[in-house]
């Protein structure tokens, strides 16, 4: 397998505009002979693929819920990044380029990232001229707030809403071109594999929940947008049908899936509050503009919140790092939480909790203001704990969130599987070890506004295969494989439901490859997920029949995937024998407990070939070139 | 605590459907209504019985995925809120729950408590948007918008369109769904050149997909869990009134949502 990032030649400036500038394009005429398949409805995928009918391809686009409206992109909350210094207070491309690789603990490839913020600007424009209400000064112009990892004000926002809101607008774009008869939706379709015809991507086969036929679709070219893998942990932030499933079978057909162990725990989640909870809530980061985060300095302090008295909180966030203070990076404040809760300083049931204390705020601006700021969040808040935000501090917890690791992509978004892109979360490229907050929108939206439109020209005005249609022998030969596998977990027939096998593997996840990894814990959970892998092949339970609608057979096919999707994670964990960013090694830190990375051996993105069920994949090196940027200790203090 | 659940199990679109009784020992506070289903399924699964299929997805409030009538009132008796944040705290030990779909002409059960809303993605797809070609955006701050008119725009956007307004309409009316959107689009200048247009393609859609007519009993406020306003409602009505009476010509195409 090669590696071969197509970065353009040029300065880091020049790259992408020389790039558009001289791609080949396939002409307005030939446009629509091209049917290009759009998996995966959410911010990355909806704009694609309206954009791409816009220009006059043909396309057809698939989700798995029952509207396109309902991707999980629809649950971010604070808002996106854009360079577009409104605020004048320092803001330019080349200063959001720096803080995400510094984010990404320099651990992302500079010439995505640099074209992520050049086209951060346009974004805010398209969303607005679709109608996106975002939040207005009385002036009239768009309002900003601070995210973690920056030093400025460069997060445009809908409430806490934003993410439903920039999702409505792409929907409505993409609902335009339904309409308009140019874009095929195919709502509750879930892609099961990929077709690969000599060596490229020509279809994939999907089956309709609602009645559970299997077919089979033909495309020039298959774009998946299908989110990220946090669900592997069984608990979180996740909406519960999120699966990897399209990128893993993509993966087990050739793709090469970069940076597994990459996953980003979210510092400000509502704690998991019995055996039986299905997913973790998380709370907008925006919170920590105006909330302080405190534990007790005494270990094992059982007293209300109200009770501890100022001088006997600690809130270690602005002790430990006092430039960023509250907003540090997801990461690090992760890490500082779990500490703390290591101590024995944690709160809440089980100490697995620390405070997120508006009082002050309250006090300094008056409740009117944080209602009017953060008033939906804190009624979740309400809803879920019982508990008045405005009267006791939050609790929060980190909890799994986002997956920057994904199927690798060179330049143009296009996998090491010819004819096979990836946008979004699906993809490893933009945000190295860590992801900054109001990140995952920007990148979304960029991959499918911006980026793919030219990007994918290129492959197809070069590329003027023949046709395939479905009657390829490669289509009969996927959808066997496809009918077989559905078959073998209904003929298992054993003792377990699928949810507790996965609540199984989560837990593994979780206490092994979570926020601390060791080399000891990743070795055994390796162990241990293959042999409950083998275990749930011979005991679960699948109730109905495959021709039906049947929601514990689309879990089913997901949870499998998660066995092999685990074991990789630890896999390349255990391989990476540094810290970064999210991905931290309890045997490499310094000595005040913070990530030390390793560029002498691990200034790399690692891109894992499938061999084979149950045979070791190979790992692949991409190495990382900075040319404009110093490689640093990534520091918030 | 434990509870008597009576449930609508539906095999199919043609089947008639009927309650079935179960009870359900050790749900604890903590547990949405949807995690006490989980572990009603999971109970079944054990006993070697079909689970209930009900639809879900983020399970914080947001997606619009779920969607259950509980004792008779939409997202169950909490205000402003979805079914999958109605926690079983608000219940208490011996209860009896019914638990129905959404009942509209206009969303035909697929499967016990799933139900097809395809017919609002089909109300967008007529005219539900501002056209906006990519790339061709002005500067986000070309355009001033008022703070309480962007305000009142995100009021209306709120909408995450689960339907409850249908079901709690005696009319089985999409009025409010409707008026969220064109109230969102309709009061930012951007909305302004298909303004008309909107309000005609939508309404006709809405009329076309067996949606009732609203006659004011504002269940459909009382149920919402984005608390959209009624008033909104008033606006749909100016918009389609005066689209109507100047009467502008729009693609037929177009107005019916394409093929």
């Amino acid at each position: 397998m090669k590696l071969d990032a197509r970065i353009p030649a040029g300065s880091l400036e020049e790259k992408w505009t020389r790039y558009r500038s001289t791609v080949k394009l396939v002409g307005p005429n030939n446009k629509r002979k091209f049917h290009v398949i759009v998996v995966g409805t959410g911010l990355a995928g909806a704009s694609a693929a309206a954009t791409l009918a816009e220009l006059g391809y043909t396309v057809s686009a698939f989700c798995y819920q029952d509207s396109a409206r309902r991707a999980h992109s629809i649950a971010a909350q604070g808002g996106i990044n854009a360079a577009k210094n409104y605020q004048n207070d320092g803001d330019s491309v080349y200063r959001l380029f720096y803080e995400t690789v510094k984010g990404g603990d320099f651990r992302a490839r500079e010439a995505n990232v640099y074209r992520l913020a050049e086209v951060s600007a346009a974004i805010i424009d398209q969303c607005v001229a679709q109608g996106v209400p975002f939040a207005r000064e009385y002036s009239g112009t768009l309002s900003n707030r601070s995210f973690g990892g920056s030093l400025v004000s460069r997060t445009f926002y809908a409430r806490g809403q934003t993410g439903q809101q920039l999702l409505l607008g792409a929907y409505s774009a993409l609902s335009k071109q339904i309409g308009e008869g140019a874009v095929k939706m195919y709502p509750r379709t879930e892609m099961l594999d990929l077709v690969v015809v000599d060596g490229t991507a020509r279809g994939i086969v999907v089956r309709d929940l609602v009645t559970g036929k299997v077919e089979a679709h033909a495309g020039d070219a298959v774009l998946l947008c299908t989110g990220g893998y946090s669900n592997a942990f069984f608990l979180s932030t996740n909406a519960k049908g999120c699966n990897a499933t399209a990128i893993w079978r993509a993966h087990r057909r050739g793709a090469a899936f970069a940076n597994p162990c990459y996953t980003q725990i979210h510092p400000t989640c509502i704690p998991q509050a019995g055996p039986t909870q299905s997913k973790l809530t998380l709370m907008s980061e925006s919170l920590r503009n105006d909330g302080r985060v405190w534990v007790p300095k005494k270990t094992g302090d059982t007293r209300r919140p109200g009770d501890v008295p100022t001088g006997e909180r600690d809130y270690y966030l602005e002790r430990i790092y006092p430039t960023y203070g509250n907003l540090a990076p997801r990461d690090v404040s992760s890490r500082a939480a779990k500490r703390m809760c290591d101590e024995g300083r944690g709160v809440g049931p089980g100490g697995r909790g620390v405070y997120l204390d508006f009082a002050d705020s309250i006090a300094r601006l008056g409740e009117g203001v944080i209602r009017d700021r953060y008033g939906n969040l804190f009624e979740m808040y309400e809803r879920i704990t019982g508990e008045d935000p405005y009267k006791v501090p939050m609790r929060i917890y980190p909890a799994p969130h986002y997956t920057m690791g994904g199927l690798w992509v060179d330049y143009g978004l296009m996998s090491t599987i010819p004819g096979l892109f990836v946008l979004g979360e699906a993809n490893f490229s933009d945000h190295g070890a860590n992801r900054l907050g109001a990140s995952a929108l920007m990148q979304g939206l960029a991959d499918g506004y911006f980026v793919i439109p030219y990007t994918l020209g290129e492959y197809l005005a070069g590329s003027a295969g023949a046709k395939v249609t479905p009657s390829h022998p490669a289509f009969a030969e996927t959808l066997a494989a496809v009918a077989t596998t559905t078959e073998k977990l209904l003929a298992v027939k054993g003792s377990r439901s699928v949810d507790s096998f996965h609540r199984e593997l989560g837990a593994v996840m979780w206490d092994t490859c979570g926020m601390g990894r060791t080399a000891e814990g990743l070795k055994s959970a390796i162990a241990q997920i293959r042999a409950l892998g083998e275990r749930y092949w011979q005991d679960v339970r699948v109730p109905g029949a495959g021709e039906d609608f049947n929601p514990e057979l689309e879990k089913a096919g997901r949870v499998a995937d998660y066995f092999e999707l685990g074991e990789l994670m630890c896999r390349d964990a255990l391989e990476r024998n540094e810290s970064c960013g999210g991905h931290f090694r309890e045997e490499y830190q310094t000595a005040e407990g913070e990530a030390l990375r390793n560029d002498t051996d691990f200034c790399h993105a690692a891109a894992w070939e499938w061999t084979g069920p149950g045979k070791d994949p190979i790992r692949h090196v991409e190495p990382l070139a900075f040319e404009s940027i110093q490689l640093a200790t990534r520091s918030y203090k | 605590m434990k509870l008597t659940l009576h449930i609508w199990r539906q095999k199919n679109r043609s089947d008639e459907g009927r309650f079935v009784t179960y009870e359900l020992a050790d749900v604890d506070d903590h547990m949405s209504l949807l995690e006490m289903l989980d572990l009603l399924n999971e109970r079944l699964i054990g006993k070697g019985e079909e689970p209930v299929a009900f639809e879900h997805d983020c399970r914080e409030g947001i997606c619009g995925s779920c969607g259950l009538v509980i004792n008779g009132i939409a997202h169950g008796k909490e205000k402003g809120t979805t079914v999958c944040q109605l926690h079983m705290r608000h219940f208490a030990d011996g209860d009896v729950v019914y638990i129905e779909p959404f009942r509209a002409r206009a969303f035909p059960v697929i499967k016990d408590l799933v139900v097809d809303r395809s017919a609002f993605d089909r109300i967008v797809q007529a005219g539900g948007f501002v056209s906006a070609r990519t790339g061709s955006a002005p500067d986000g701050n070309a355009v001033p918008v008022a703070k309480p008119v962007a305000d009142l725009a995100m009021d209306a956007a709120e909408c995450i369109g689960c339907g409850a307004c249908v079901a709690a309409c005696p009319n089985g009316a999409a009025m409010l769904f409707l008026a969220a959107k064109i109230s969102h689009l309709g009061l930012l200048p951007q909305g302004q050149p298909e303004r008309s247009a909107r309000a005609r393609a939508m309404v006709s859609r809405m009329e076309y997909e067996g949606f009732g007519s609203c006659t004011n009993y504002r269940e459909c406020e009382a149920v919402c869990p984005k608390r959209i306003s009624v008033n909104f409602i008033a606006r749909l009505n100016r918009d389609f009134m005066k689209a109507s009476l100047f009467n502008e010509t729009i693609p037929a195409g177009k107005a019916a949502g394409g093929a």
